[in-house]
C-alpha cells in the first residue's frame, strides 16, 4: 500500500517552507485577550462588566485619593488645606491622622520610651522562627534574617533603645544569622526559650520568673531519669508531678527571693497599656503557636480508640465550635470575675489568649482530622507492619503526611484567628480596627474622620494575612512529593 | 471516706472564699492599699473621655476620676482608667474590676435597683434630641412624620424614640447604626433625614462637620438623661466619698472657689461654708474617713465644676456646649450641692 502512494505523487518538495508569521488573531496580546477575556459572548459581557465596575470605582474614589493630605494637626486643618489647594468643594483623604497617631495604632498605650522593647521582641521572633519556618531554603532564610536584623537594629536606634540592649539585640540577631549559616537547627534551643523571653521583654518585671518557669521542666527531667531506673512506667508521671508542683509551690517564692538577692528587673508594663497591632500580633502569635499543637493532640484524641479520650475530645471540639468566639471572650472578661475570688487579678490578655487558643484549636483539630482521614489505610497498616509503636507511627509516618495535606486548612484557620483578634474590642481592649479608631475619633482634633483609619488598618491586616497565605503556598510546593 | 474528702474540700473552698471576701474589706481600704483608683471610663467619647496622642486621658468624666483620686490618695494621677464598653461597664463595676464608674451612664430606676448600682449624683444633665439638615426645612421634631431616623441600637435612645413618636402619633423608619462614627457617616451620606442621640453628642458631632452651619439641632428634648458616676451597692462609705467629691466640685463653683484662688481662700475666707469645705474649720474629712484637706485636693485636681466644664466641653472648646441645665441653681440650672455642715 505504501509504495502506491509514493508513485502517484509527481512532485515532492525538498526544502522547508519559511516559517510564516502566525495570524494576527493567534499571536501576542490579541491572542491573550481573546483567550482570557473575550473567549465567548458570556465572558465578553462579564469582562466588559468588570471593566465598567473598576472604572466606576476609580472614577468615584480617584479624586479622594489624589487629594491626600499628610501634614495636618486636625481634621479641620486637613479640610482647610484641601479647600485651599484643590478648591472649595473638593474632597480628599486626611492621612494626617495616621501620621499623628501611628504610634497608638502600632503600640497602643505602651510607654513611649519603651517602644524599642516590642520592636526587639518582634525582631528576635524572626530568629526564633528561623529553624521552624525557614529551615529548608538557605536563600530565603538569609534574606529574612538579614532584613530583620537591619530593620530591627535601625528601628531600635531610632526609638532610642539603651546601648546595652542594642548590643544584646545585635548579638542575638547577628549570632542567630551566623549560627543559621552553619547549622540552622542549632537555633532550636533559642526557639524554645523565646516564648519566656518574649513575655519578659513585653511585660517586663523580673527575669527570675521566666528562669524559674524553665527550672520546673528541668527538675521534671531529673525526676524522670531517677524514677525511670526504678519504675519505667512511673517516670512520666513523676516528671509531670514534679514540674507542676514546683511551679505551683516554689517557683513564685523562689523568684521573689532570687530577685531580692540579685535584681534582674526591667520596667513592668501592664496589660492595659497594650493596644493596636502590638495587641493583635501578641494574641495572634501566641494563639497560633499554642493552637497548632493543641489541635494536633485533639485531632489524634478524636481518632483514638480509647473511649474516654475520644468522648472528651469530641465534647470539647463540638462545644467550642458551637459557641461564637465573642461569647467565649465575654466569659473570659466578665464571667470569670465572678468565679475567681475577689482581688485575684488574672491578666486579661492571658485570658483572651487562652480563649482564642482553644477556639482556634477546636477548628484546627477538625482540619487535621480531615488530613488524617485522607491518608490511605495502607499507611497506618504499613506503620504497624514495621513494628512502630503508636507515637513513633504518628511522628514518622502519619502526621507528616496528614499535616502536609492539611496545610491550606491550617493556614486558613491561622488567618481567620488573626483577624478575629479584632473582636477583643468587645471586652474593652484596644484592637487596632475599632477601639483604637474610636479612641482616635474621640479626640476633638480627629472627630468626624471615618474611612482613613479603616483603610490603613485594613491594608496592614491584608499585608500580614497575604504573607501567611503566600508562605503556605510556598510550603505546599516545597513539601510536594507526588508527581502530578 | 470520699464523702468526707468532698465535704472537707467544700468547707475549705467556702473558708477561703469567705476569707477572701472578708479581706476585701471596704473599697476605701482597698484603694488606699493599692495606692491607685480604678476608674471605669468610656473607650472614647468626645469631651467626656479620650486618650490623647501620648496616651493621657482627658475629658469631663476623667476629671471626676482624678478629683476622687486626689481626695482619697492625694494625687490626681494615681488613677488607672479602665476602658469599658456599653456591654461590659456595669459588670466591671459589680465584679470589682473598677471602684467607680464615670462613664456617661444614665441614672435610671432599673440600673439603680436591679443592677445593684448606686448612682451617687449627676455630673451632666443630658437629654435626647434630633439633628437635621437645614435644607429639610424642619424646625420642630413634631414635623418629622415619616422621616428616616439614624439610631444607635442597644441604648436607651431607641426606646425614647419609639415612645416619643408613638405619643405624638408620628411614624418613622429607623436606620440602625452601631456607633457614633457610623451614625455621622450615614447621616452625612443622606441615609437618614434625622440623627438622634444625646444633645451633647449631637453638638460634638455637628462641631466636627465640614459645614456645621447647614445642620440644626431641633429644640425638642425628648428624654431625661441624667449622667452620673456610679459605685457598687453595699459600701455606703465609698459611695459617700464619691458623692461628696462631686458635691465639693459643684459647691466650690457656687461659692466661687477655683483652683486659682483656693490657696488664698484657705487663708482669708470668712465664709463659714467655704471654711468647712476647705477644711480650715470643722474636720468634715474625718467623717468620710479622709483627712481635712480632701476637698482642697479634689478642687485643685482640675478646678471646680465650672472650670472642668469650661475646659472640656464648654463654649470655648470645639464642642461648644452651653451650660443650660448644668448651670448652678442660682443661675437657673439644676446643679444644687447640699450644704457642707
Amino acid at each position: 500500500m505504501s509504495d502506491t502512494h509514493a508513485q502517484t505523487v509527481s512532485f515532492v518538495r525538498d526544502t522547508m517552507l519559511p516559517a510564516a508569521t502566525p495570524p494576527v488573531r493567534e499571536a501576542g496580546a490579541i491572542k491573550w485577550l481573546r483567550e482570557n477575556l473575550f473567549s465567548g459572548p458570556v465572558n465578553t459581557i462579564l469582562t466588559l462588566l468588570g471593566f465598567a465596575i473598576v472604572w466606576f470605582l476609580i472614577a468615584t474614589f480617584w479624586d479622594w485619593f489624589a487629594h491626600s493630605v499628610w501634614n495636618a494637626g486636625s481634621l479641620a486643618e486637613c479640610r482647610q488645606i484641601i479647600a485651599a489647594t484643590w478648591g472649595e468643594s473638593a474632597r480628599g483623604a486626611c492621612w494626617a491622622v495616621i501620621r499623628d497617631r501611628w504610634n497608638q495604632y502600632v503600640f497602643g498605650f505602651y510607654p513611649m520610651d519603651l517602644y524599642w522593647r516590642p520592636t526587639m521582641t518582634f525582631g528576635l521572633l524572626m530568629v526564633a522562627l528561623a529553624p521552624v519556618l525557614f529551615s529548608a531554603s538557605r536563600t530565603i532564610r538569609r534574606t529574612v534574617l538579614a532584613i530583620t536584623a537591619v530593620l530591627t537594629l535601625w528601628a531600635m536606634v531610632v526609638l532610642g533603645a539603651p546601648a546595652g540592649w542594642l548590643a544584646f539585640a545585635a548579638a542575638v540577631l547577628i549570632g542567630g544569622f551566623l549560627i543559621s549559616e552553619r547549622h540552622v537547627l542549632w537555633l532550636l534551643p533559642f526557639s524554645i526559650v523565646y516564648p519566656l523571653l518574649g513575655v519578659w521583654f513585653l511585660w517586663g518585671g523580673s527575669l527570675w520568673g521566666p528562669i524559674f518557669v524553665l527550672v520546673g521542666p528541668l527538675l521534671g527531667w531529673i525526676a524522670w531519669t531517677l524514677v525511670s531506673r526504678i519504675a519505667p512506667m512511673l517516670g512520666v508521671v513523676a516528671a509531670i508531678l514534679v514540674t507542676v508542683l514546683f511551679w505551683l509551690l516554689y517557683a513564685g517564692d523562689a523568684a521573689a527571693d532570687a530577685e531580692r538577692l540579685l535584681s534582674l528587673s526591667i520596667q513592668t508594663v501592664r496589660s492595659d497599656r497594650f493596644g493596636g497591632f502590638l495587641l493583635s500580633v501578641t494574641i495572634g502569635v501566641a494563639g497560633i503557636a499554642l493552637s497548632l499543637p493543641l489541635g494536633i493532640i485533639l485531632a489524634l484524641a478524636r481518632q483514638s480508640d480509647m473511649f474516654l479520650v475520644k468522648t472528651l475530645s469530641v465534647i470539647f471540639i463540638e462545644f467550642i465550635r458551637g459557641v461564637p468566639l465573642i461569647t467565649l471572650l465575654f466569659v473570659a472578661s466578665l464571667l470569670l470575675n465572678y468565679f475567681l475570688p475577689p482581688g485575684t487579678s488574672f491578666d486579661i490578655i492571658l485570658r483572651v489568649i487562652i480563649m482564642v487558643t482553644i477556639f482556634a484549636a477546636a477548628y484546627m483539630a477538625e482540619v487535621i482530622r480531615g488530613g488524617l482521614a485522607a491518608l490511605p489505610k495502607g499507611q497506618y497498616e504499613a506503620a504497624d507492619a514495621l513494628g512502630l509503636d503508636y507515637w513513633k507511627a504518628q511522628r514518622l509516618i502519619i502526621l507528616p503526611q496528614a499535616l502536609k495535606i492539611s496545610i491550606p486548612g491550617i493556614v486558613s484557620t491561622f488567618i481567620g484567628m488573626f483577624k478575629d483578634t479584632t473582636l477583643v474590642t468587645f471586652v474593652g481592649l484596644y484592637d487596632p480596627l475599632k477601639s483604637m479608631s474610636d479612641a482616635v475619633r474621640a479626640s476633638t482634633d480627629w472627630k468626624g474622620i471615618y474611612w482613613e483609619p479603616y483603610i490603613f488598618v485594613g491594608a496592614i491586616f491584608f499585608l500580614i494575612c497575604f504573607g501567611m497565605s503566600r508562605y503556605s503556598m510556598y510550603l505546599e510546593r516545597r513539601l510536594q512529593r507526588d508527581h502530578r | 471516706m470520699t464523702k468526707t474528702v468532698f465535704l472537707g474540700t467544700v468547707a475549705a473552698v467556702a473558708l477561703t472564699t469567705g476569707a477572701a471576701l472578708a479581706q476585701e474589706g471596704s473599697t476605701l481600704q482597698q484603694v488606699q492599699q493599692r495606692d491607685e483608683l480604678n476608674c471605669g471610663v468610656n473607650t472614647g467619647l468626645v469631651g467626656f473621655a479620650a486618650p490623647d496622642a501620648s496616651g493621657n486621658w482627658t475629658g469631663f468624666d476623667i476629671a471626676l476620676c482624678r478629683a476622687v483620686a486626689a481626695a482619697v490618695l492625694g494625687d490626681p494621677n494615681k488613677v488607672r482608667f479602665v476602658p469599658t464598653t456599653g456591654q461590659t461597664r456595669f459588670t466591671a463595676l459589680s465584679s470589682g474590676e473598677v471602684d467607680v464608674l464615670a462613664r456617661n451612664s444614665t441614672w435610671t430606676f432599673s440600673r439603680d435597683t436591679d443592677l445593684a448600682l448606686d448612682f451617687v449624683g449627676v455630673n451632666y444633665y443630658d437629654g435626647q434630641g434630633f439633628m437635621v439638615n437645614r435644607e429639610l426645612g424642619v424646625t420642630s421634631a413634631k414635623e418629622l412624620d415619616g422621616a428616616t431616623v439614624c439610631i444607635q441600637t442597644g441604648t436607651t435612645t431607641e426606646l425614647n424614640l419609639a415612645d416619643y413618636f408613638r405619643a405624638n402619633n408620628l411614624s418613622y423608619t429607623p436606620v440602625n447604626i452601631d456607633s457614633n462614627a457610623e451614625g455621622e457617616q450615614q447621616y452625612m451620606a443622606g441615609a437618614c433625614d434625622a440623627y438622634t442621640t444625646d444633645v451633647s453628642g449631637l453638638a460634638a458631632t455637628r462641631a466636627a462637620f465640614a459645614d456645621p452651619e447647614n445642620h440644626i439641632i431641633l429644640p425638642e428634648i425628648i428624654s431625661k438623661e441624667p449622667l452620673g458616676p456610679a459605685v457598687r451597692h453595699g459600701d455606703n462609705n465609698w459611695g459617700d466619698i464619691v458623692r461628696w467629691t462631686l458635691n465639693a466640685l459643684v459647691a466650690a463653683e457656687e461659692y466661687g472657689v477655683t483652683s486659682r484662688n483656693l490657696e488664698e481662700l484657705v487663708r482669708s475666707s470668712t465664709n463659714p461654708e467655704v471654711q468647712r469645705l476647705l477644711g480650715t474649720t470643722d474636720d468634715l474629712g474625718a467623717m468620710l474617713g479622709l483627712d481635712a484637706e480632701w476637698a482642697r485636693r479634689a478642687i485643685l485636681a482640675g478646678g471646680n465644676y465650672g472650670e472642668i466644664f469650661a475646659a472640656n466641653i464648654g463654649e470655648q472648646t470645639p464642642i461648644g456646649l452651653a451650660r443650660g441645665l448644668n448651670a448652678q441653681w442660682t443661675q437657673g440650672g439644676l446643679l444644687y450641692a447640699p450644704p457642707f455642715r
